[in-house]
């Protein structure tokens, strides 16, 4: 556990920030919460709306298993509670993105309770600072529709695709002290939600948002006024929102002012954060048990079957890739942060294992750096995902085996892989069909020293009259003329021999 | 518990019902008068009472995770009073 | 056979199945009636044709010697608060005129598979909120009665389901649907001389019905007697899995199980309904109504439901409560009356919409329902009141171990003129004091007529049994209804 040194400089001295988070998660399903339409990103408006997201009247929810199955997973994921018997209830506002004139959520009754997520601050090193932020709780409910302002000088438009989407909001208690520790909160939130298959994480397609709680303190102190910037959709602009938010309060409060417990927005272009006059008068929910819906009442089988689908999580994967592995605790981490990548590490592993007949702790320190450094280098230049990687886990096993074996040099690996990006070949083809294959006919490189020598008299005779560092020379004249194809070990072996005259 | 004009006012807000100073006036004496009957449900001891959940012994069946409602976008839009481009529309609203 | 219009739902079903006259026939006797019933104001909208569709359907399949649905050959009324695919549906509210559902509620989708057509849309109160028929936007409907006194004061039919009880007592349509949420289907057909009946909670799906509120809120049939409430019921009951309250239960054959034979029942009379300044003729029709269920063979048991005069407070702060959320979505948006006032933003749009499109009684509960849920008022208000419900079902429980069902007056009055009780909401909150307990604890409950007040007007007396035992009801009233015989009906004067 690491305490936060983070501090605004103010005139009257140092603040310090608290900062809770209450992240949006969209539970992943083909249908909404409570109605048969599709959730599918990116569709024509309106037209995945059914009578029931529209609010006609007399239409009526019925609740979606799958959506409380992700929840429930979602909270065992993070250790919390799961409340056996919960409720929704109507939480009601006038809004042109609500239709029912009140969303279904859950206030006196969550599904989950208690939980908590451990972040870690230095990715170098993740055991090295880490802090446990404790979750309050985690409830389903409904999202609301779209508004756009800008199509029309005087309407906006109302698109209710979203409405009724299945959301997870997940409450961090307030124990967040930096804008480095919400971000390291909501990425490794991200991480396990990925994980579990509970919500794909893409933030820029609103399928995760945070409303980011923020108020600042003299070190000490009891807890200040806060104020709930919503729905910010990066990791990077949660810790804008935080930056901005704390010195505008810090400003405020020095300057002989008030904290108004109030909702804000945050603009990315400006990287500020601006009050919300059109949410103001709505602070009266009116909450109370949705009569539609009956208690929500969850039986140990279904509970059970729950927690069997839970796969290994990214903290007891980085532990054993470390461990069982042998894996630096950076590479661990970086392998683990993301479960697309982990999930494509170890089909690499258990691929090179299998191809090369040995044990998988002996290929993963190759098969991990291979990936860090090479893939994730060619991933970034082409600006792909690793979901989206031309080349497969098997070519990428192929390689390694290909190099492992000797059958290619080190830089003919990377030449290989260079031409697997572009083609999406096999490397054996490739080194087939190019004559790529690494050479340690002695025979074949003894004649080619011999050549080397002849044409370089000079050079021979300052080597031999001590000058050392010319063997390097000798090296690249032989691999240049040898195509970059012999056994790099050969060579050096056979030109000290040479060179010794 | 005495309602007030103003409270009236502030309930039709959060209603939103527009009402008149005079509407607010008429009601006032109304709404006091049906909540002093209703509160004489505060004589009844509940203490150690659990409030309704169900009507009849229930509790909540789970529908599964299937599309079963194709794009109905002519049906959901067509008694809106305003809309165009396949969207309901409302006055502009400033965020 | 006189008049095609005099006969009920069993009555018509048989005789169009037995070829005494065609479906058509039937269709177009109960269609001209509907349309020389104007005076009435019973209905919203006709639709002629559609009952003429499904008796041409029923007369087809016959001629094709087809096996006839259960209710080929009978026009009914709907009540103007199902959503009818095609057919405007408004719940007698200025704010929803015009709309036109594209759906079909579950109830009514019932009703026509099973053979039935549409006379038409029924009035009714303002979203069901009344106990009058008062409250509708397309005006009040009348009753066909009129006291023997001479004058001509036109009399309440009862709400909310009044354009469906005073179509049904004046013989133009033969059965109706009603919905009932403190008493909407029994105190009006007390008040016009018909049965009705309101199932278990859950018996019938509320999917398709616009909601007033949800927790109590029951579809049933208004017919003229048992036996058509109990055929109606079951094309009406059934599990329906797109409403979560929905009962997955089989719909039993209540036709089939009826038997005014009531001997090793046991009736409770519960002593907390004797209430104050309730009308001699009241008391003693109860009297005789305990006569009758003796007669019938039944044991009578005096029983206490303590906490009955607790159920009206809190069944108006938990009606308005759900009430004041199921109708936020009344804004203007999608669907209905939008009113835009020069300048007005969204919110002011929303307030300006809501105040044109609703009548006085619906903002009056949607007031006190926002009240009693607004921040602070929330525990000393709902909570309380959903407490006190746990203990009037408790009652109900307790009382079912002493007896099988409850014999009541169905409403502490015989019909009152119109305009008479509108000026003052709490008295006329008080006409449901005898219905609203059984709505609360979401029992099956039936009104059944006894006979005459002094001005000859119709009484009628309730039955309320345990949940899901219809039948038990159904035959209690049949008891009732077998020695009342009750054969009074209003003077057509429309
Ligand atoms: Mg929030
Ligand atoms: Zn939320």
């Amino acid at each position: 556990m690491t305490e936060s040194t983070y501090r605004i400089q103010g005139d009257t001295g140092e603040w310090e920030v608290v900062i809770g988070l209450e992240v949006h998660a969209q539970v992943t399903s083909n249908a909404k919460l409570f109605s048969g339409a599709a959730t599918a990103f990116g569709a024509e408006p309106n037209s995945q709306v059914s009578l029931v997201d529209a609010a006609m009247p007399g239409m009526l929810p019925v609740p979606n298993k799958e959506c409380i199955r992700q929840a429930v997973r979602t909270g065992m994921a993070l250790g919390a509670v799961i409340n056996k018997w919960s409720r929704f209830d109507r939480k009601n506002y006038f809004y042109a993105d609500l239709p029912q004139g009140y969303q279904i959520s859950q206030l006196y009754h969550p599904l989950v309770g208690e939980g908590t997520l451990e972040i870690s601050l230095d990715e170098k090193d993740p055991e090295a600072f880490t802090k446990t932020i404790g979750i309050e709780r985690i409830h389903v409910e409904q999202d609301a529709g779209k508004l756009m302002h800008d199509q029309h000088p005087t309407r906006s438009y109302v698109d209710l695709n979203r409405s009724g989407v299945a959301l997870m909001e997940i409450v961090s208690r307030p124990d967040m002290r930096s804008p480095a520790e919400a971000g390291a909160y909501l990425s490794k939130l991200r991480s396990v939600l990925r994980y579990v298959g509970s919500c794909d994480g893409n933030m820029d397609q609103g399928s995760m948002r945070a409303d980011v709680n923020v108020s600042v303190r003299k070190v000490g102190d009891e807890l200040g006024t806060r104020t709930e910037t919503k729905n910010v959709n990066s990791v990077r602009f949660v810790m804008q929102a935080i930056e901005f938010e704390a010195r505008r309060q810090v400003e405020v409060l020095e300057s002989g002012g008030r904290i108004v417990q109030e909702t804000r927005l945050f603009d990315p272009d400006r990287g500020e954060t601006r009050s919300m006059r059109s949410k103001e008068d709505a602070h009266d929910y009116r909450y109370f048990p949705d009569p539609d819906l009956l208690p929500l009442v969850l039986d140990d089988a279904f509970l059970d079957a729950c927690q069997a689908s839970l796969p290994e999580l990214p903290d007891a994967k980085r532990r054993r890739y470390e461990s069982d592995l042998g894996l630096s605790a950076y590479n661990a981490a970086v392998l683990t942060a993301d479960a697309d990548t982990a999930r494509w590490f170890e089909a690499l592993l258990a691929e090179s294992a299998r191809v090369q007949k040995k044990g998988e702790q002996e290929v993963a320190r190759a098969a991990a750096n291979w990936l860090i450094s090479d893939l994730f280098g060619a991933l970034n230049r082409l600006g792909k995902g690793i979901d989206e990687s031309p080349v497969s886990p098997e070519q990428g096993a192929e390689l390694l085996a290909l190099v492992g074996d000797g059958t290619l040099s080190g830089s003919l690996g990377k030449q290989v892989f260079e031409i697997m990006l572009e083609t999406g070949d096999a490397p054996g083809k490739i080194v087939e069909e190019r004559g790529l294959k690494q050479t340690s006919d002695t025979g074949a490189i003894e004649t080619v020293i011999a050549e080397v020598l002849a044409k370089n008299p000079n050079q021979l005779e300052q080597y031999r009259g001590g000058k050392e560092a010319l063997f390097g020379f000798f090296v690249g004249q032989t691999m240049k003329a040898m195509g970059g194809k012999a056994n790099p070990a050969v060579v050096n072996e056979l030109l000290k021999k040479a060179l010794a005259g | 518990m005495s309602v007030d004009t103003a409270t009236v006012k502030k309930v039709a807000s959060l209603a939103r019902i527009a009402i008149s100073d005079a509407d607010a006036e008429r009601l006032a004496p109304e709404l006091n008068n049906i909540l002093g009957w209703i509160e004489q449900l505060g004589e009844v001891d509940t203490a150690n009472v659990e409030p309704t959940t169900a009507v009849i012994p229930n509790s909540l069946r789970l529908r599964e995770d299937v599309v079963t409602e194709s794009d109905q976008r002519a049906a959901v839009l067509a008694n809106a009073p305003q809309g165009e481009h396949g969207f309901f529309t409302v006055p502009k609203v400033v965020e | 056979m006189s008049n095609i219009t005099d006969l009920g739902v069993a009555q018509l079903r048989d005789g169009v199945r037995d070829g005494a006259f065609s479906a058509t026939e039937v269709a177009t006797a109960f269609n001209d009636a509907v349309a020389k019933a104007k005076p009435l104001n019973a209905f919203i909208v006709e639709t002629p044709e559609h009952a003429l569709a499904a008796a041409k359907a029923a007369d087809d399949a016959r001629a094709a010697g087809e096996t006839p649905k259960p209710l080929a050959g009978v026009p009914i009324g709907m009540k103007d608060l199902f959503a009818t695919k095609g057919v405007q549906t408004t719940a007698a509210s200025h704010i929803l005129e015009g709309f036109t559902p594209p759906y079909e509620s579950t109830v009514s989708q019932r009703l026509w598979d099973a053979g039935a057509g549409m006379l038409g849309k029924l009035n009714l109160d303002q979203f069901a909120m009344g106990s009058s028929n008062e409250t509708s936007y397309f005006g009040n409907v009348i009753s066909p009665w009129r006291r023997n006194d001479g004058g001509n004061a036109p009399l309440a039919p009862g709400g909310s389901s009044g354009g469906s009880s005073s179509a049904v007592a004046a013989r133009i349509a033969p059965g109706a649907t009603g919905t009932d949420t403190g008493g909407s289907i029994r105190q009006p057909a007390a008040f016009v001389g018909i049965s009705g009946i309101k199932p278990t909670y859950g018996r019938c799906s509320r999917w398709g019905v616009v909601a007033f509120a949800s927790s109590l809120d029951q579809a049933g049939p208004m017919a003229r007697d048992v036996r058509d409430c109990a055929i109606m019921l079951e094309h009406m009951a059934g599990f329906d899995p797109k409403d979560s309250t929905s009962l997955d239960l089989a719909v039993p054959k209540w036709e089939a199980g009826l038997s005014g034979d009531l001997k090793g029942k046991r009736i409770g009379i519960p002593k907390e309904y004797r209430v104050e300044g309730m009308p001699e003729e009241i008391e003693a029709l109860w009297q005789q109504g305990i006569a009758w269920m003796k007669d019938a063979g039944a044991e009578i048991v005096e029983v206490s439901l303590p906490h009955t005069k607790y159920a009206l407070p809190a069944y108006y702060i938990i009606a308005p409560a759900e009430a004041s959320s199921n109708l936020a979505r009344y804004d203007g948006v999608r669907y209905g009356q939008r009113a835009l006032p020069e300048g007005a933003n969204l919110q002011d749009m929303y307030a300006a919409t809501r105040a044109a499109g609703f009548g006085d009684e619906v903002k009056r509960r949607i007031l006190i329902g926002t009240y009693v849920l607004s921040a602070g008022f929330y525990d000393a208000y709902y909570t309380q009141a959903q407490k006190v419900r746990t203990l009037i079902a408790q009652d109900f429980e307790n009382a079912w171990t002493v007896c099988d069902l409850l014999l009541t007056p169905t409403a502490p009055s015989a019909a009152f003129a119109l305009g008479e009780k509108s000026a003052d909401p709490l008295a006329m909150y008080l006409n449901d004091v005898f219905t609203v307990p059984s709505s609360l604890a979401g029992l099956p409950a039936m009104s059944v007529p006894g006979g005459l007040d002094k001005s000859g007007l119709p009484l009628g007396l309730q039955i309320i049994g345990k949940p899901l035992d219809e039948q038990g009801v159904l035959n209690a009233s049949l008891a009732i209804e077998e020695r009342a015989g009750f054969t009074a009906r209003p003077e057509a004067w429309w």
